[in-house]
């Protein structure tokens, strides 16, 4: 009788463990992040600078036709960087879990990124996502799923915004695909975007945070105010062929202004090699 | 908001019973019915028009007359229970170009305005009715409900399409412009340019400020490419084949974009 209690606390000990450890795979995201900065950070804001993205004709066109004083305009100049770009800039975030307090299940974590105080929800209850009429936001929709030790999220309902700060847009059909990886104390995000609109091939980036425990995300208030006295309606931006920086990028690098235009083919190592090639030819145009 | 193969229509619901902007077809008016009834078992008071397309006004005669008005004294017998239906508000060129295109007079509205604003308070909050001037149409209204934080801004707002300016109804490029910068006007965003003021479209996603700032650079984009090449002597062909639309066409549709494109033409040649 005794050994049978024991053997009956024992199955009910590896029960409870079960049931208080993780599911299988499943990684603790918590905590604060700091980002290096030292990926793809140095020319993201350059008028011009398409290069290394998968973009469309129809893209590059509005990207010239952008004009930097958007961002002044109050109806403009408190929106944030959409979910599809937002940890390519300043993202130094907070994650924490939702716990269901009934279930102890982690139900959805919570980001919160600094630039902007943007706070975004990844739902791991298995929700459907929301019609096609519902809302979009800056951040999205957020459903994720544990594959092994990968969270891969699906974010939808996404504002149009960019995917890159100078003008480069995409629509309000892009999907989001990520995959957040930890490794010790670095976490690691593979981002894909796909836009039916605006790029021909999933744009895809990666990029870490390191673990930073007590460090505070701040307030950041942004109050819309009119800095630019403007007859209601201005939408600045350039007629085709009067933008007058779009060669400053290439001109500054000495490249071919063709290098910088963007296109599934400048993603790839063989084109780098292609332009050096072409480059190192006699008479080669540079900086045009 | 209830999303339809009609666009979108707005329902108000509260003490004094249920408003209802938009309709919709005829072919939907008992589904549309229908989902109004699970919002509120109270009779339908109001209808408002936005503006006068069949997928806004067709739906009036069923659902207005499924309604009642409010009334008083020596009316009140006349209009709760003869005649029946809910009044359908709408601006006066709504009304004046539905009688004078023919057809039959049920489903057309029954109080119009021809002022700039017209006010009326309704389910305990302020609801306006602003005419957006030579928009779509000459007869557009977009529906303020100002406690609820809540517009209908109708077909002046319909970011899954371009535009149609109505030409023969008295639309106007830079009349749907001056719409959507008044639509700006009215809406504050609660965040980050995001959520507040709820904007219904006409046609497409349930929206706020951000949603009519981005369509209303579109618009403006579109108006000020094809005004430089007017400028520059351009005919229509040739206007077409610059593909000032282009870069839009993805999202809006490449055919609807030329059609677009010679509405903007010929708005701007007036």
């Amino acid at each position: 009788m005794a050994r049978l209690h024991d053997t009956a606390r024992g199955a009910l000990l590896v029960a409870m463990m079960s049931a208080a450890s993780p599911t299988a795979g499943q990684v603790d995201l918590s905590g604060h992040w700091v980002k290096p900065n030292h990926e793809d950070h140095a020319s993201e804001a350059s008028i011009g600078d398409y290069s290394g993205l998968p973009i469309n004709e129809a893209a590059r066109i509005r990207a010239d036709a952008w004009n930097p004083e958007r961002w002044g305009m109050p109806e403009h100049q408190c929106e944030p960087h959409p979910v599809t770009y937002a940890p390519v800039g300043p993202s130094n975030m907070r994650i924490l879990p939702v716990i269901d307090p009934q279930t102890q299940d982690i139900v959805a974590w919570d980001v919160t990124l600094h630039w902007m105080e943007m706070h975004r929800r990844i739902w791991m209850d298995g929700r459907p996502h929301p019609p096609a009429w519902a809302p979009h936001t800056w951040m999205g929709f957020s459903t994720g799923t544990w594959e092994g030790d990968v969270l891969t999220v699906t974010t939808t309902h996404i504002k149009a915004g960019w995917v890159r700060r100078n003008g480069l847009p995409h629509s309000d059909r892009a999907v989001l695909r990520e995959h957040w990886v930890r490794t010790g104390n670095v976490l690691t995000l593979i981002s894909v975007v796909n836009d039916p609109i605006y790029l021909t091939e999933p744009l895809i980036r990666t990029l870490s945070w390191e673990l930073s425990p007590g460090y505070q995300i701040g307030s950041y208030p942004c109050d819309i105010s009119v800095e630019v006295d403007h007859p209601e309606g201005h939408v600045p931006f350039n007629l085709p062929g009067q933008n007058p920086y779009l060669s400053e990028y290439a001109a500054r690098y000495g490249l071919p202004l063709e290098a910088v235009r963007g296109g599934a083919e400048t993603t790839r190592p063989e084109y780098a090699e292609a332009l050096r090639r072409r480059l190192a030819q006699p008479g080669a145009p540079r900086g045009q | 908001m209830i999303a339809g193969p009609g666009g979108n229509t707005t329902v108000q619901v509260g003490r004094d019973g249920v408003l209802v902007v938009d309709p919709q077809t005829t072919a939907v008016s008992q589904p549309i019915l229908a989902e109004i009834g699970k919002l509120s078992p109270a009779p339908i008071r109001y209808v408002i028009n936005t503006t006068l397309d069949a997928d806004h006004v067709g739906g009036n005669q069923a659902v207005a007359g499924s309604g009642q008005t409010l009334a008083g004294g020596n009316t009140r017998a006349a209009t709760v229970y003869s005649s029946g239906g809910a009044p359908i508000y709408a601006h006066e060129n709504v009304l004046k170009r539905l009688s004078g295109e023919g057809g039959v007079a049920s489903g057309w509205p029954t109080d119009t305005y021809f002022v700039d604003q017209k006010d009326l308070f309704i389910n305990g909050e302020p609801v306006q009715l602003i005419h957006a001037q030579a928009a779509h149409t000459d007869g557009d209204t977009m529906v303020v409900f100002r406690r609820t934080d809540v517009v209908s801004a109708g077909d002046v707002f319909t970011p899954d399409r371009y535009p149609v300016i109505d030409l023969q109804r008295g639309g106007s490029i830079n009349g749907l412009i001056a719409g959507l910068n008044q639509l700006l006007r009215i809406t504050v965003p609660e965040f980050n340019q995001q959520g507040g003021t709820l904007v219904v479209p006409g046609h497409g996603r349930l929206s706020d400020e951000a949603d009519v700032a981005d369509y209303r650079d579109m618009v403006t984009i579109v108006r000020d490419r094809i005004q430089d090449l007017v400028k520059r002597k351009m005919t229509l062909e040739q206007v077409k084949a610059a593909r000032p639309t282009f870069d839009y066409d993805g999202i809006y549709g490449a055919q609807k974009g030329a059609e677009f494109i010679e509405q903007v033409y010929r708005s701007l040649a007036r």
